[in-house]
C-alpha cells in the first residue's frame, strides 16, 4: 500500500546543518532562491561544534610574513601534491574574508595586542593562522552562522533525515526524507541540492566523530551517480583520548601542541626529533632548546626567530610516530604517548585550552595543568568525498553540489589542522552562490511518485524483518572491524578480507530488526545508516586496496614508501555501475604556471628561514 | 574503584507522554563508562528502539540532556562512578527526560521553543566595514556567553517555566544569555533594552541561581547575564535621574 508523504518546493535544499551547510544556506538565500536545510540533527548540533583548534586564513594579523601563496603553499605539501590546486588557490585566497566576515555576524574570535583576530600556530602552517576563540572554535563558528542563518529567510527541517536523492534524466531534482520524531515522510522537489553532510569517521571505532558521521552524503551521492575521489586517505588524528574505554577517541586539539604541548613516550624521550620526514627536513627545531625558543616567542606574542618544534609536524607524521612508539614498546601505559602542557602552567592553560582541562578533569580524571595527558590515533576526517567543480562545487551529477568534508580536493593526501573551518566557510559559499545561480534558469521539478514510494519501501524494509538482529550490534562490529583492518596501517591481507567482511555485512543488515515503532526510533536509523555505513566502509576500503603505497592518510604496511612516479599523479576515483561500487584511476592535472612559480617563491623563503634559524643556533 | 563487571540497575522513562512509565534495566558495568554508555549499551543489547537524542558524545553539543537521579545533567559527561555512589548498592539510577519541555518519547523531549524564543532576537548589527577592532577584554566579556552549548538544562530547571510555565512572557536563561551576548558585545549597535524588558520578561527573573547550578559550561547565567540586564532596565526605566535627563535631551541612552 502506498505510504503518505508530504511535498515541499524549494530553488535549493541543503542537506546538512553544519558549519558548510549553514554557509551555503546562507549565500543561496542572499542570492534570492527559496532555501531550505534538511539536517538530522537539531540546528546548532552538528560535527562543526566539535573542531577546536581554529580557522585558517591568512589574515596577517599575527605574522605579516604571512599571505595568500604561503597558505596555498603549506596546503598543496601538507596534500602530498595531490590537492585540487585551484580549490586550494580559491581557498588560499578568500579564507580571510569569509573569516572577517564572519565577525561580522558576530563571531568573536581571541584578539592581537592590536586589537584584531588572533592566530594560533598549527601543524604544517608556516606561520601562526589560525582564528580561534580558545579551543572551541568550532562552536563559535556553528553558533555564529546559525545565529546568522535565522534570519535570512530559511526554511530549517530539524531532525528529518535524507535518504533518497531524486533524479530526473541525468540530473538530481529533490530528495526524499523522513522525520525522527514521528517517522513521517516528505518529498523535497528541488532546482538545486546542495550536500553538506559532513564525514563518515562513525564507522571506525575510535573517532572523534559524532553519530551523525556516517557517510550520509557519500552515500548518496555515490547513489545517484556522482563520482567520489580520494576515499583512501583517511586522516587519523594523532591526539585522541585513549584512557578510560568509553571516552577513547575523543578529540584532543593540536592546540595544545601549538601552544606549546610536547609529546614524549615512556622513557621520557620527546621522540617526534626522530620522525622527520625527508619533505620536512629543516623545517622544524632540531633541538629542545630551539623548540623552546620557539614556544617562548610566539607565547610572548614575538615574531618567531627560530623553528617550530617537531611535534608541529603535520597530522599523518605525528599520529604515525605515535603508532610506532607504541609499537615499539614506548607506550604510556594505556596504549598511546603522553601529551604534556604542564609547563605553560594553570593560568594560560585555563584561558587557551579550557574545553581540554575541562573534558580530561570531568571525563579521565587527569588535571592537565599538573600532569600530561595519555593520547593517541583517533579517526577524524576524511580527505575522499565527491568529486567537485573547483569553482561551483558541482558534482558530476548536474544540481547535485557539495561542500565541507563531504565533498573532497582540496586536502588530497592529508589535510592541516585549522583548513577545514576554513573550507566550510570558503566552499559553503561557493556551492551555495552557483547553486542558486544554476536554479535561476530552470523550472521546478516535479516530484516522481514512483521514485518517493520506492524510496519509503526501503526505508521501511528493516520493520519486516521480525526477529532479526538489533542493528546496533551490527553497528558495533562493523566498526570494529574497520578499525582492526582498514585503520591507520593497512596490508593487503587485511583489507581483502575486510571486503570479504562488508559482504558479511550487508546480509546481516539487510536482516537486521529495530523494533516495530517508527517514532523515534534509534534502532531503525542505525539499521538505516548501516547501509551507507557499509557502501562507504567499501569504497574506503577499495581505494585503500587499489593504492600501492603509502602517502598522508593511507600507510600500506607492504608498500611503506611514497611511489611519486606513479601514485604521485594518480587519484583513485569511486564510482557506482548496474548497483556496483566500482574504481578507476585519474592523472593530477598539472599546476598552473603561475602559481608554480608562487610555490617556488615561498619554497625560496622557507629556506632562507632555515638558513638563518640554522645559523642563529 | 573499578566498575568493571559490576552488575548496575536502572530505571529508565519509556513511551510516550503521559502513557510513559519508568521500565527496569540491569546491565554490565565497564571502566569508566558515563551514563550514556550505559543507555547505549541498553539500547543495543535489550531495546534497539530505545529513543536518546545524541551528537557529540564529548559534552559540546548540548544534545543528551537528562534528569539523572533527579539532577538536570548531560548524560555523556556524568560519569557512572558518581552517580553510583548517589544511590544505595542495589538500587537502581533514575533516568527521565527533561521535564519543563513536552515529551517526545523515552528520553527525548521536544526543545522548539527555545529555537522560537531566539528567532524573535535581532541579530547584531555591527560596523560594515570589515576588521573589527576590539581588545581581548571587551572580547572576554562576550566569549564566556558563547560557550554556551544550548543543553537547555537551564531553562529545564528554571521555575518561571518549569513551575509557572510563562512560556509567551519569559524569554528562559538560555535566551537572556544571548541577549547578554549581543548586548554587551563592543561594537552591536541596536538598543535592545526595551526588548529585553517587555517581550523578553527578564524582570520574571527573581534570581535562584538554579540556572546557573545546572550549566554544564559554567556560565555564570545569574551574575553575568540577567542581573547585568536587569540592571540596565532599572537603569533605563527606573532611574529618575535617567528619566529627567532622557526626557530634557531626548537622547537615547548608552551604555
Amino acid at each position: 500500500m502506498a505510504e503518505d508523504f508530504k511535498k515541499y518546493e524549494y530553488d535549493v535544499i541543503v542537506i546538512g546543518a553544519g558549519g558548510a551547510g549553514l554557509r551555503a544556506a546562507i549565500e543561496a538565500a542572499r542570492s534570492g532562491a527559496k532555501t531550505a536545510i534538511i539536517t538530522k540533527s537539531l540546528l546548532g548540533k552538528a560535527h562543526t561544534v566539535m573542531a577546536e583548534g581554529g580557522c585558517a586564513a591568512a589574515l596577517q594579523n599575527a605574522d605579516p610574513r604571512d599571505g595568500w601563496k604561503v597558505h596555498f603553499h603549506d596546503t598543496m605539501k601538507g596534500s602530498k601534491w595531490l590537492a585540487n590546486w585551484q580549490m586550494a588557490e580559491y581557498h588560499a585566497k578568500e579564507a580571510p574574508d569569509r573569516v572577517r566576515e564572519l565577525e561580522q555576524w558576530g563571531a568573536v574570535f581571541d584578539r592581537t595586542n592590536k586589537n584584531l583576530i588572533n592566530q594560533r600556530n598549527f601543524g604544517g602552517h608556516t606561520f601562526p593562522r589560525l582564528a580561534h576563540v580558545g579551543d572551541a572554535t568550532g562552536l563559535e563558528i556553528i553558533r555564529t552562522l546559525q545565529e546568522r542563518g535565522i534570519h535570512e529567510g530559511i526554511d530549517i527541517f530539524m531532525e528529518y533525515t535524507v535518504r533518497h536523492l531524486l533524479k530526473e534524466g541525468d540530473r538530481v531534482t529533490g530528495c526524499v526524507a523522513y522525520t525522527r520524531v514521528d517517522g513521517d515522510f516528505h518529498a523535497f522537489s528541488a532546482k538545486s541540492v546542495v550536500l553538506a553532510t559532513g564525514g563518515i569517521t562513525r564507522v571506525w571505532s575510535v573517532c572523534s566523530g559524532s553519530w551523525e558521521y556516517t557517510g550520509d552524503g557519500h552515500a548518496l551521492a555515490l547513489w545517484s551517480g556522482a563520482e567520489l575521489r580520494d576515499m583512501e586517505f583517511v586522516q587519523f588524528h594523532p591526539t585522541g583520548m585513549v584512557w578510560p574505554p568509553s571516552v577513547r577517541g575523543i578529540l584532543v586539539t593540536e592546540g595544545v601542541r601549538g601552544e606549546g604541548g610536547r609529546l614524549t613516550n615512556s622513557d621520557g624521550v620527546r621522540f617526534m626529533f626522530d620522525y622527520v620526514p625527508e619533505m620536512f627536513a629543516g623545517d622544524h627545531a632540531e633541538t629542545i632548546e630551539e623548540s623552546d625558543q620557539w614556544v617562548e616567542e610566539v607565547v610572548s606574542g614575538k615574531l618567531a626567530t627560530v623553528r617550530r618544534p617537531p611535534e608541529l609536524l603535520t597530522r599523518d607524521v605525528v599520529a604515525k610516530a605515535i603508532n610506532s612508539e607504541v609499537k615499539a614498546g614506548r607506550g604510556s601505559p594505556h596504549g598511546g604517548a603522553f601529551l604534556d602542557i604542564s609547563h605553560r602552567g594553570e593560568e594560560a592553560i585555563l584561558k587557551k585550552l579550557p574545553s581540554m582541562h575541562h573534558q580530561f578533569k570531568e571525563l579521565a580524571g587527569v588535571d592537565i595543568s599538573k600532569e600530561p595527558m595519555e593520547v593517541g590515533p583517533t579517526a577524524h576526517y576524511v580527505m575522499g568525498g565527491v568529486l567537485v567543480d573547483a569553482e561551483t562545487q558541482e558534482s558530476t551529477v548536474p544540481g547535485l553540489f557539495a561542500c565541507g568534508e563531504v565533498a573532497s580536493g582540496l586536502h588530497g593526501a592529508n589535510r592541516l589542522g585549522g583548513n577545514s573551518l576554513s573550507d566550510l566557510i570558503v566552499f559553503g559559499k561557493r556551492a551555495g552562490e552557483f547553486a542558486a545561480k544554476r536554479a535561476k534558469d530552470l523550472a521546478q521539478p516535479v516530484i516522481d511518485e514512483t521514485q518517493v514510494q520506492q524510496a519509503i519501501e526501503v526505508m521501511l524494509e528493516p520493520f519486516g524483518n521480525k526477529g532479526g538482529e538489533n542493528p546496533g550490534l551490527i553497528y558495533d562490529e562493523l566498526r570494529d572491524m574497520m578499525q582492526a583492518k582498514v585503520g591507520i596501517i593497512r596490508t593487503k591481507e587485511e583489507l581483502d578480507e575486510a571486503i570479504e567482511d562488508l559482504k558479511n555485512f550487508e546480509s546481516r543488515r539487510l536482516a537486521s530488526y529495530p523494533g516495530s515503532s517508527r517514532k523515534y526510533n534509534s534502532g531503525w536509523h542505525q539499521a538505516l545508516d548501516l547501509k551507507n555505513m557499509v557502501d562507504i566502509s567499501y569504497a574506503a576500503t577499495l581505494a585503500a586496496l587499489t593504492r600501492e603505497e603509502s602517502r598522508g592518510g593511507h600507510t600500506r604496511d607492504d608498500f611503506p614508501v611514497p611511489d611519486d612516479e606513479y601514485w604521485g599523479k594518480t587519484l583513485n576515483i569511486i564510482y557506482m555501475e548496474d548497483g556496483e561500487i566500482k574504481i578507476r584511476q585519474d592523472p593530477v592535472i598539472e599546476m598552473r604556471e603561475d602559481l608554480q612559480d608562487a610555490i617556488k617563491e615561498v619554497k625560496q623563503m622557507i629556506a632562507e628561514r632555515a638558513a638563518e634559524a640554522g645559523g642563529g643556533n | 574503584m573499578s566498575l568493571k563487571g559490576k552488575k548496575q540497575n536502572f530505571k529508565i522513562t519509556r513511551g510516550e507522554g503521559e502513557d510513559s512509565s519508568m521500565q527496569d534495566y540491569e546491565i554490565e558495568l565497564d571502566e569508566g563508562m558515563v551514563v550514556l554508555d550505559c543507555v547505549h549499551r541498553i539500547q543495543y543489547e535489550q531495546e534497539p528502539d530505545l529513543a536518546v537524542r545524541w551528537n557529540c558524545k564529548a559534552g559540546k553539543c548540548g544534545s543528551c540532556s537528562a534528569e539523572i537521579n533527579g539532577r538536570p545533567r548531560l548524560m555523556c559527561m556524568t560519569r557512572m562512578s558518581d552517580v553510583v555512589q548517589e544511590v544505595d548498592e542495589g538500587e537502581p539510577i533514575d533516568i527521565r527526560p527533561m521535564q519543563t519541555f513536552p515529551h517526545i518519547k523515552d528520553l527525548v523531549t521536544d526543545v522548539s521553543w527555545n529555537y522560537d524564543v531566539a528567532q524573535k532576537i535581532k541579530p547584531i548589527n555591527g560596523p560594515e566595514e570589515m576588521n573589527w577592532e576590539f581588545n581581548q577584554m571587551e572580547a572576554d566579556r562576550v566569549q564566556h556567553f558563547r560557550e554556551c552549548i544550548e543543553c537547555f538544562l537551564c531553562v529545564n530547571t528554571c521555575h518561571v517555566l518549569r513551575d509557572h510555565e510563562l512560556f509567551d512572557d519569559f524569554a528562559g536563561p538560555r535566551n537572556l544569555v544571548r541577549l547578554a551576548q549581543y548586548e554587551m558585545h563592543p561594537l552591536d549597535l541596536e538598543d535592545r533594552i526595551p526588548e529585553i524588558k517587555k517581550e523578553f520578561g527578564v524582570e520574571y527573573c527573581n534570581i535562584t541561581r538554579c540556572c546557573t547550578e545546572v550549566c554544564p559550561a559554567g556560565i555564570q547565567i545569574t551574575d553575568d547575564a540577567i542581573i547585568q540586564l536587569k540592571e540596565r532596565v532599572v537603569d533605563r526605566y527606573y532611574d529618575p535621574l535617567q528619566r529627567i535627563w532622557r526626557t530634557l535631551t531626548r537622547q537615547k541612552v548608552r551604555y
